[in-house]
């Protein structure tokens, strides 16, 4: 099999998926939980079974700053608010006990505006950073690599797979919010971070394969070195991920609700991460080579 | 044979260890209540930021302001009388903060009551008419408010003593001239009788000390040969009431009691058609090799916890999602192995040639691999707070037990049961 005569078709197929995640991330952009904006996620259980658009009107009508409510089981609601105190609170639940009998919190999450702008900035620090550290260990871990390959082309190589990999998580959540208002909160950046060391760690197995081969076979072309290597450690490369998938799918489906937004970035981005270092980190090697080779007049073959 | 031992004892050891601990047996050098413990997404319960209105307080005395509202509401949480309560003071340069975790409490509004009334210290000195035994032997109810109150104390200090007399540590303190004149007139009808000081309505530092002499000049002294710590533990409660400052919910995080159990048996439920999605998915493609990597995966999982027992490791939520996730990336050193012994099969090697270079060549991935996920675990730590460190935490840890497991375990097992049996 040639993997890596196939590579612009491979290419492609992450645009595709890429693309209208970016158009999707520009025209909608992300839709930001109460972590990074701010604001009251009230998740109440009342006694009687309501029309959510009722209780929207209703705690709107006694004050509340109400921007969405959600049924999340028969008889629960999920009510977002903006940043509410406490008094107002109780004030609303003091209501709602009146008119629709005994309430009872779920949970009553609120996030002040200062809070969540320091996440925000939190957030993208950690993941610049968890990139920058990344580089850095690569870049020396593969300093030995063999001629003609540039420890610097590993380097570069595999973090284009990793922003692959952010960009394919990002964009789905864009489009996830857009048409099913899936929120992005603190757990999807954990989710981000995670996958971005995944998706390293993929890459790092194949370009493994790719270091060892050039030493063993030096007098064979840079391409069919990097083939051979992406099929030797494919089965390993699909299996492993497999395993990760099969867990988190087991979360995924009879884990807890909170977590399954989280489950789901993580699901998406290992997914991504396994596919992008088989079919786009080894193959964008050949591609580095092959323009750093016309540079130069230096083209092996 | 005898590393071949060591090998396998190890992990015998501890899982030993594990299992006797399980029902609250202590392993002798350690004594430890081994029972998990839960976050509040699990227990059910709240998490306040709470930030302190510095407006009124002197740039110089924030510090000691922030560091007594968190000694008092210590105080207030730990007379709600829950199990392990939080409370951590964080402090960025424009914001000074307190971080209250109040596990497994029913009533939530009256705790966050308690929790956020403003400290009110009070001085006061005995009543007019004592009941008969008063003195010298006086009862906190003997006493009465003296109109001198935490408003006219400026600070409190503790400091070495500087008088052979009284060795040891003093707490100094500083009225405005409006306490100094209170003082100094309490002072003056109260010499050498008690004046006990109440925080709260509770008295701090019984017995109380003593009016020593008249004091004029709003610079007052307590002595008791107390030792540094006693000495700013008092200190402390003291500035509680003379820079009080309001506490206002930032953010908060209420869990209710119920939906904790229930996400434990969903997510325990999960862990297992994990494991034993993976472990069928093992057996049924790499077969014997599959069997042995399941049992490296079995020990791995009771390994990490009793890691997380013993450190012991607060779960979350997303840190039970980061335990789980390690279970499927435990068996990928496993897997670089096994696909590297078999290729070393194919060309040619002899079986026991094979699962030598297969350990061997294996590594350089496994580490390397494995590195790039501790950088981000690590930087996830240091970002997150709660729910985020626990999962960076279960997270990291399982990959290096998975580690340990996948080389060390797997390595002892198929030397004992497949090498053998050539």
């Amino acid at each position: 099999m040639n993997i890596v005569k196939y590579k612009n078709l491979f290419f492609a197929f992450s645009l595709i998926i890429i693309i209208p995640g970016f158009f999707a991330l520009f025209m909608w952009g992300l839709k930001v939980g109460i972590d990074f904006a701010g604001g009251t996620l009230w998740e109440v259980k009342v006694a009687a079974s309501v029309d959510s658009g009722k209780i929207h009107e209703f705690l709107s009508n006694e004050g509340g700053e109400v921007s969405q409510v959600a049924q999340t089981a028969q008889d629960t609601y999920l009510v977002r608010l903006k940043t509410t105190n406490e008094e107002t609170l109780n004030g609303l639940r003091t209501k709602v006990d009146e008119t629709y009998g005994p309430s009872e919190d779920i949970r009553l999450e609120t996030v002040g505006p200062t809070i969540s702008k320091e996440l925000a900035q939190k957030a993208i620090i950690a993941v610049l950073l968890a990139i920058a550290g990344i580089v850095v260990y690569l870049t020396w871990s593969f300093r030995q690599v063999p001629k003609p390959a540039s420890s610097l082309a590993f380097g570069v190589c595999t973090v284009i797979a990793l922003l692959h990999d952010v960009l394919v998580l990002v964009g789905v959540f864009a489009i996830l919010g857009h048409f099913f208002a899936i929120e992005v909160d603190v757990l999807f950046i954990t989710a981000v971070l995670t996958v971005i060391g995944f998706s390293v760690h993929d890459t790092i197995v194949v370009f493994d394969r790719i270091r060892e081969n050039l030493k063993k076979y030096d007098d064979y072309p840079f391409e069919n070195v990097v083939n051979h290597s992406i099929l030797q450690t494919f089965s390993r490369s699909l299996n492993t991920s497999l395993t990760a998938v099969f867990v988190l799918l087991a979360l995924f489906l009879f884990g807890g609700e909170t977590i399954k937004t989280f489950v789901l970035a993580l699901l998406i981005g290992i997914i991504s991460g396994t596919y992008s270092s088989i079919f786009n980190a080894a193959p964008l090697l050949i591609v580095w080579q092959n323009l750093a080779g016309r540079k130069f007049g230096l083209k092996r073959n | 044979m005898a590393a071949l031992a060591a090998y396998i004892d190890i992990p015998k050891i501890q899982l030993f260890g594990k299992t006797l601990n399980h029902p609250k047996i202590n392993i002798g050098f350690l004594k430890r209540d081994l029972e998990p413990k839960l976050g509040l997404d699990l227990s059910g319960g709240v998490q306040l930021v709470l930030s302190a209105d510095m407006t009124n307080v002197s740039p110089d005395d924030r510090d000691n302001a922030l560091s007594a509202a968190k000694e008092i509401v210590e105080n207030r949480v730990n007379s709600l009388g829950v199990a392990e309560p939080v409370v951590q003071s964080a402090k960025t340069p424009d914001q000074y903060r307190l971080i209250v975790e109040i596990p497994g409490i029913d009533d939530i509004d009256q705790a966050l009551a308690t929790v956020r009334k403003t400290a009110h210290l009070e001085f006061r000195t005995l009543k007019a008419e004592p009941s008969p035994e008063a003195t010298p032997s006086a009862l906190p109810e003997d006493f009465e408010a003296s109109g001198l109150t935490g408003a006219d104390l400026t600070r409190a200090q503790a400091e070495p003593s500087n008088d052979p007399q009284n060795p040891g540590y003093v707490v100094s303190l500083e009225f405005n001239s409006e306490g100094a004149k209170k003082l100094e007139s309490i002072t003056q009808s109260n010499f050498q009788k008690p004046m006990p000081m109440f925080l709260d309505d509770e008295p701090i530092s019984w017995p109380p000390p003593v009016i020593q002499a008249v004091i004029s000049d709003g610079k007052a002294q307590i002595t008791g040969n107390f030792t540094a710590d006693e000495a700013r533990g008092l200190a402390i409660q003291l500035n509680a009431g003379a820079l009080p400052v309001s506490l206002k919910i930032e953010s908060q995080n209420r869990v209710g009691p119920t939906i904790g159990q229930v996400t434990i048996e969903k997510s325990i439920l999960a862990a297992i058609i994990g494991i034993v999605s993976v472990a069928v998915f093992m057996v049924a493609y790499y077969r014997l090799l599959g069997l042995f990597a399941v049992v490296a995966l079995f020990i791995y999982t009771l390994l990490v916890f009793a890691i997380f027992k013993l450190i012991p490791v607060t779960l979350t939520l997303a840190g039970i999602a980061g335990f789980i996730l390690s279970i499927g990336m435990a068996v990928d050193a496993n897997i670089l192995i096994f696909e590297r012994m078999k290729e070393e099969k194919r060309w040619g090697k002899e079986k026991l040639e094979a699962f030598f270079a297969g350990f061997e060549r294996a590594w350089s991935s496994i580490r390397d691999s494995n590195v790039s996920s501790l950088i981000t675990c690590a930087i996830l730590f240091n970002f997150g707070t709660g729910s985020i460190r626990g999962f960076a935490l279960t997270l990291a840890i399982g990959i290096l037990v998975s580690m340990f497991s996948a080389i060390v375990v797997t390595r002892t097992l198929l030397r004992i049961f497949w090498v053998g049996k050539i």
